[in-house]
């Protein structure tokens, strides 16, 4: 749910990294927070299992910069990717505004990715939402290790609706900020077609 | 397919801090924050510290979901209020519509007097938000303000 507030003059949007268990969500965050200006973020909060599993959620602020005066403002969230915990990742799909997909490019995770995105669409429909109209992007994560699946094989598996495609290696930053940039981009877009 | 944007005016904003303001004189509180459900702090009153203000509008959101929906599985609707107690410093929480009414209290306050303090202004905040959702709706339909916004704008955000 965007947040517009004229005496702060900001805009709030949310932002939540879905996939996987171990599919490197939480690295993207990891990434951007270790880039960025302090200026432009807030504290990056992680409530993870003594073993750095994602328990309920990442979080962190980030301004992207003004337009016609408002500060951007997106919040970055991600899930926990492990099956189990689908009652969190229902709760931290409210209010969404845009979603990035982080599929494991292993061949081995490609199960795990397809049901990680059924588990999306149903757990959005839940909410009210409909994947097919909500600004999406998919990052195909970990595109440095040996065993991966072709480029076109996970797209012709994971593409819904032809949402932009990032190659990521988000350990390394690559493909990290082209990813939330084309999301960020959709979430103003679709902002603009409301207003 | 964003839902209705929320759009709080100045007025609005500087009536919830008004209220923010006397309830935390009220209730002898250290701070007093309105916070969306979905986490965006909407504003606060009191002695904040150093404390980051957006990262506890988040927790306190996650908080309450959680909470709420271990409420559902015990059979019951909603939880309408959290409290956690800590040995200096203290919180209550109660849901207000789509928002969180947090009040941070210490020994100089009780949770008797917060609680009784925060069900008055609820009453008066939800008033707030009533009007702001219906002019939410109305400048939906009428402000051409973000139509206006052009590709190169939006572009060169990320340039």
């Amino acid at each position: 749910m965007t947040f517009i507030n004229y005496a702060s003059r900001e805009i709030n949007c949310k932002i939540v990294y879905y996939g996987p268990g171990l599919g490197g969500k939480t690295t993207n965050l990891q990434y951007i927070y270790d880039s960025t200006a302090p200026q432009a973020k807030g504290k990056l909060i992680s409530l993870a299992t003594e073993t750095d599993r994602t328990l309920f959620f990442d979080f962190m602020p980030l301004d992207f910069g003004t337009i016609r005066g408002f500060k951007t403002r997106f919040h970055l969230y991600t899930v926990p990717g492990q099956v189990y915990y689908d009652a969190s990742r229902k709760l931290i799909l409210k209010g969404v505004d845009g979603i990035v997909f982080v599929a494991d490019s292993q061949e081995e995770r490609m199960d795990a990715n397809i049901e990680s995105l059924c588990n999306l669409e149903e757990n959005l429909k839940e909410q009210g939402y409909d994947l097919m109209k909500i600004p999406y992007v998919l990052q195909l994560n970990k595109r440095d290790l040996p065993n991966i699946v072709p480029v076109e094989e996970m797209k012709a598996e994971l593409q819904r609706k032809g949402e932009p495609v990032f190659e990521a290696v988000a350990s390394e930053g690559i493909g990290v900020f082209e990813t939330l940039k084309a999301v960020a981009k959709q979430v103003l877009t679709e902002l603009r077609k409301s207003g | 397919m964003i839902k209705t944007p929320i759009i709080i005016s100045e007025q609005h904003y500087q009536k919830i801090k008004h209220l923010l303001a006397r309830l935390c004189v009220e209730s002898a509180a250290r701070v007093v924050f309105l916070i969306d459900r979905d986490g965006q702090p909407i504003a606060f009153h009191g002695d904040i510290g150093n404390m980051d203000t957006t990262s506890f509008a988040s927790l306190a959101a996650g908080n309450v979901a959680a909470t709420s929906s271990m409420a559902k599985l015990i059979g019951e609707e909603a939880f309408p209020s959290v409290v956690h107690e800590g040995e200096q410093e203290s919180i209550y929480i109660c849901v207000i519509g789509r928002t969180l009414l947090v009040v941070v209290f210490d020994q100089r306050s009780t949770l008797g007097l917060v609680k009784l303090r925060s069900k008055r202004a609820s009453h008066e905040i939800m008033a707030v938000l009533e009007e702001i959702a219906r002019e939410s709706q109305k400048s939906q339909e009428e402000n051409s303000f973000f139509a206006e916004i052009t590709d190169e704008e939006i572009d060169s955000l990320f340039s």
